[in-house]
């Protein structure tokens, strides 16, 4: 059961990445690649009718999470508290950014909510990528100094933003480090790439062959930046191959992570758009799922011996509300999935100036 | 510990305050707005069409402001109080859970589709986005809700040996004694807040003679929807709920009522100051018999007070607790008067002549969002000292690794962002008012 509800839970994780992440994207290209109107519309255009629902499978998973493993939901949201209320106040300045910025036609308006949504989507996807890495790299669970634990429940921890060193090494590690940063930018970079790919998938013109140029210097930046994290992965913790033993065929993930990356770069200038987008989704799931199945069962790893790691049976709720809430979640999805197909079917293909918002 | 308590509970009420605001408008407009397309589709008249895209645009700035409110109130369960959360979570989780996979993916799936694709939908579909919307919308309140029913009055669970509360059977939280009354209440007073801010615009374009076609409509659809929800919103359901209260909290209805000591035909008070230190009621008028009447149906029912109770069980805040239950129910009692007299005017053709009652109607806006809001006051400070009624202690709630400090921090970033927020959504707001709906398309037609 725990088994279940965690496949669900990261596939609701990965398909919010997924989904979002294409709009953290065209947020950067709105911030850095657009130069005129015309462009800036193309950008905003082909994320105005998906952001608001993409955003909703992050609020849903959050709801799950709270429902199945309770524990994890505590332990996280409390221990990186800063972090987060930083993210939930970057998340209200993307909305607005996006759906107040034509309410109001002048510049001393438009400016800053085009700003604020490029700068606020830049912002998340390198918290979410710090996130991330913090979650591989562990924390002090129970708030242990010199052996002893500060906090009455185990499962607590305190991160503060950053710790003197930047190093992950550091006894007590904050949120932000070398290590961390450098996942932070291959989310962005990755992210970036991701979204270029969304809006070539969606718009035309010369539009779209200027992102695709950009392409390849921005793919080899987040060669250099991947390289870098897995040395320092390797050099940090042990690679823990169990799961990997006990089905071998997880092998492949990272095969297909590899796979996906290089089509990244290969379909850059190809006829069929959907290659690239498929790309980099293949790459953003695989990739997550590798780092994921090589934690397993571990969800929140304990940087010190007293407290042992957050996995997802000793985070888990008591097995009939895991029950219920299967049922729910079965017919609640397979709704999901009817109006999925219904929005992106009635906004298929490229979109024109007869799709916007005004 | 406790300046960090003091904090997070701060937070928590002005953020989810703030954030109710807005629900309380769009649950209501979602429901005029589809009734307005299904009018259009069945008589084919432009004016329809064109009200329900006017409101459709105030419900989007509304909608926005409440998923942008509304998603720091998810995450601050596990960011303020993670030992509530992990100790409730099996319960609590469900129903929010339930709100995010089954109104919130319904809501923002059709929400871009309905505010701009009529053309592109065609007006039969078109129609079903706004049904689904008010569906979700609804759905919205009746899942969180539910949530709070099982803090009022837990039901369905066990206790463990480890301390925490396990779900042992799913369907009482939606048979709840207290959840029916509590969710047709509260949606009744959404419905009230809906209509007097409908009513208001229209008495405004009457008043400055723009848009009378429209004001008309307006003020026709609010009076109704009005008088049907200021009734409804005290009998049957409020009344209903204070009966929950005095079965399920006793110690509370005491408290709310200003009652100290039991009495047998217990009188209702109207006004007065409830007195802590010599426990009695400051300049107190009332009505005899009545309290007893409403709680047990019967003149001479005994109703107990506060001093029958042990006193660590009564409610922290007797004062806030007693004030925010007669703004609420004094504010109904007005709420019923203005619309009964609306009925008149409007039965009587006289609406646009009585021009001070327009400006009644005009100025009335703020207080159904009074009235809601100390609703949920007398609701929360009366379940006070606890979270979950009698068994879970909010002073056991709170992040034990969250420091005051961080806690006031970002206290005071949500101060300070929803003030700008609030500031830049009343501008919009009065933008598209001032633009009003369109006259072009009505005359064309
Ligand atoms: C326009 C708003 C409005 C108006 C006019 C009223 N209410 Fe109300 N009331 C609410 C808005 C509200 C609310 C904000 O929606 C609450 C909070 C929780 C809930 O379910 O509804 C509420 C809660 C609430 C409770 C529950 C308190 C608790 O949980 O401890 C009671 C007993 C009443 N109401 C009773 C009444 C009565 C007898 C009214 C007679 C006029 C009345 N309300 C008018
Ligand atoms: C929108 C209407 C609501 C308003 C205006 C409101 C208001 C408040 C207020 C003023 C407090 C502080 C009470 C105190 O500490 O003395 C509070 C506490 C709390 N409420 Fe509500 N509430 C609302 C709805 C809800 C709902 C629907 C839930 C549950 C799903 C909820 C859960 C809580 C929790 C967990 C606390 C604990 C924090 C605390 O004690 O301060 N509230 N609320
Ligand atoms: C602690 C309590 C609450 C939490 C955790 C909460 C959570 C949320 C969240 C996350 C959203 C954004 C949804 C989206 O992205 O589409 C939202 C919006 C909404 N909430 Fe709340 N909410 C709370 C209280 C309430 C209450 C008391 C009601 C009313 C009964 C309510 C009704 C709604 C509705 C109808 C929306 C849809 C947006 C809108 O119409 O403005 N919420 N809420």
């Amino acid at each position: 059961m725990e088994i279940t509800w965690y496949v669900i839970l990261c596939f609701m994780l990965v398909m919010y990445i997924v989904l979002d992440g294409f709009d953290f994207g065209a947020g950067i290209i709105h911030l850095f690649f657009t130069k005129n109107d015309k462009e800036k519309k193309q950008v905003m255009r082909a994320i105005g009718p998906f952001w608001d629902g993409n955003e909703v499978w992050l609020i849903a998973a959050g709801g799950v999470l709270f429902a199945t493993f309770p524990t994890l939901y505590a332990s996280a949201f409390s221990g990186f508290y800063l972090p987060l209320i930083m993210i939930l106040w970057l998340f209200i300045f993307r909305a607005l950014g996006i759906e107040f910025t034509h309410l109001i036609n002048h510049e001393l308006w438009i400016k800053p909510w085009q700003r604020s949504f490029g700068l606020s989507s830049l912002l998340l996807a390198l918290f979410f990528g710090i996130a991330f890495g913090n979650i591989i790299r562990g924390v002090n669970l129970g708030g242990v100094e010199n052996g002893i634990a500060q906090f009455n429940n185990s499962y607590a921890f305190f991160t503060p933003l950053w710790d003197g060193s930047f190093s992950p090494f550091a006894e007590r590690p904050g949120v932000i480090d070398w290590f961390t940063i450098t996942i932070g930018l291959v989310a962005v970079l990755s992210l970036t790439i991701h979204g270029a790919y969304w809006i070539i998938l969606k718009t035309e013109g010369d539009f779209v062959k200027k992102l695709q140029k950009k392409i390849l210097p921005l793919w080899i930046t987040l060669l250099v930046l991947v390289i870098i994290s897995i040395i320092a992965f390797v050099a940090m913790k042990s690679f823990n191959s169990e799961l990997f033993n006990q089905h071998p065929a997880i092998y492949l993930l990272p095969v297909i992570t590899f796979l996906g990356f290089l089509g990244m770069l290969v379909f850059r200038k190809s006829n069929k758009h959907w290659l690239g987008f498929a790309s980099s989704t293949t790459f953003i799931i695989c990739g997550i799922g590798s780092a994921v199945a090589s934690m397993f069962p571990i969800v929140i790893p304990s940087t010190n011996s007293i407290i042992e790691s957050l996995t997802i049976y000793n985070t888990a709720s008591e097995a009939y509300a895991l029950e219920v809430g299967l049922v729910w979640w079965v017919i609640a999805f397979a709704l999901v999935l009817v109006y999925f197909t219904f929005v992106h079917k009635i906004y298929k293909g490229k979109l024109t100036n007869k799709h916007d918002h005004h | 510990m406790e300046d960090a308590l003091l904090y997070g509970r701060l937070q928590f009420a002005f953020t989810i305050t703030y954030h109710y605001l807005f629900p309380q408008l769009t649950m209501g407009l979602a429901l005029i707005i589809a009734v307005y397309k299904g009018f259009y589709l069945r008589t084919d008249k432009i004016i329809f069409n064109e009200a329900a895209k006017f409101w459709a645009k105030i419900f989007a700035i509304n909608f926005g402001m409440g998923v942008v409110t509304g998603i720091p109130m998810e995450f601050q369960f596990g960011t303020n109080w993670a030992q509530f959360s992990e100790r409730t979570g099996n319960i609590i989780g469900q129903t929010l859970a339930m709100e995010g996979m089954f109104s919130f993916f319904l809501e923002s799936s059709f929400l871009g589709l309905f505010l701009f694709g009529e053309k592109i939908l065609g007006q039969k579909l078109h129609f079903l986005t706004a049904f689904l919307i008010f569906i979700g919308s609804w759905a919205s309140g009746y899942l969180i809700i539910a949530t709070h029913s099982w803090m009022q009055n837990p039901v369905g669970y066990e206790i463990l040996a480890n301390g925490k509360f396990a779900l042992n059977n799913f369907s009482e939280l939606f048979s709840n004694p207290w959840f029916l009354p509590s969710f047709f209440h509260n949606q009744m007073a959404s419905m009230v807040t809906t209509s007097f801010v409908i009513a208001s615009v229209g008495a405004f374009y009457l008043l400055v003679n723009k848009h009378k076609e429209y004001a008309h409509l307006f003020l026709k659809t609010a009076i109704i929807s009005g008088i049907i929800s200021t009734v409804f919103v005290a009998v049957p359901t409020g009344d209903l709920l204070a009966k929950q209260v005095a079965k399920n909290q006793p110690v509370t209805l005491a408290a709310m009522e200003g009652l100290f000591n039991a009495e047998k035909g217990a009188p209702i008070v109207l006004i007065g100051q409830p007195n802590m230190k010599e426990q009695r009621l400051d300049n107190k008028i009332e009505v005899p018999n009545v309290l007893s009447f409403l709680t047990y149906e019967r003149w001479d029912a005994e109703i107990k007070g506060l001093n029958d109770f042990p006193e660590e069980t009564w409610p922290t805040n007797i004062p806030g607790l007693y004030y925010s239950y007669h703004i609420m129910v004094g504010l109904g009692t007005i709420f019923i008067g203005i619309m009964f007299l609306a009925v008149w005017f409007l039965w009587r053709k006289k609406l646009e002549i009585r021009r001070w009652f327009l400006w009644v109607l005009l100025f009335a806006v703020p207080f159904p969002y009074i009235a809601n809001t100390a609703g949920w006051y007398t609701s929360e400070l009366g379940r006070q000292p606890y979270l979950v009624y009698g068994l879970f202690k909010t002073s056991d709630g709170i992040s034990e690794s969250v420091s005051a400090g961080n806690t006031l921090f970002t206290l005071l970033g949500f101060v300070g962002l929803y003030l700008f927020l609030g500031f830049i959504m009343l501008i919009l707001v009065g933008k598209t008012i001032h633009k009003g709906p369109s006259e072009i398309t009505l005359k064309n037609n």
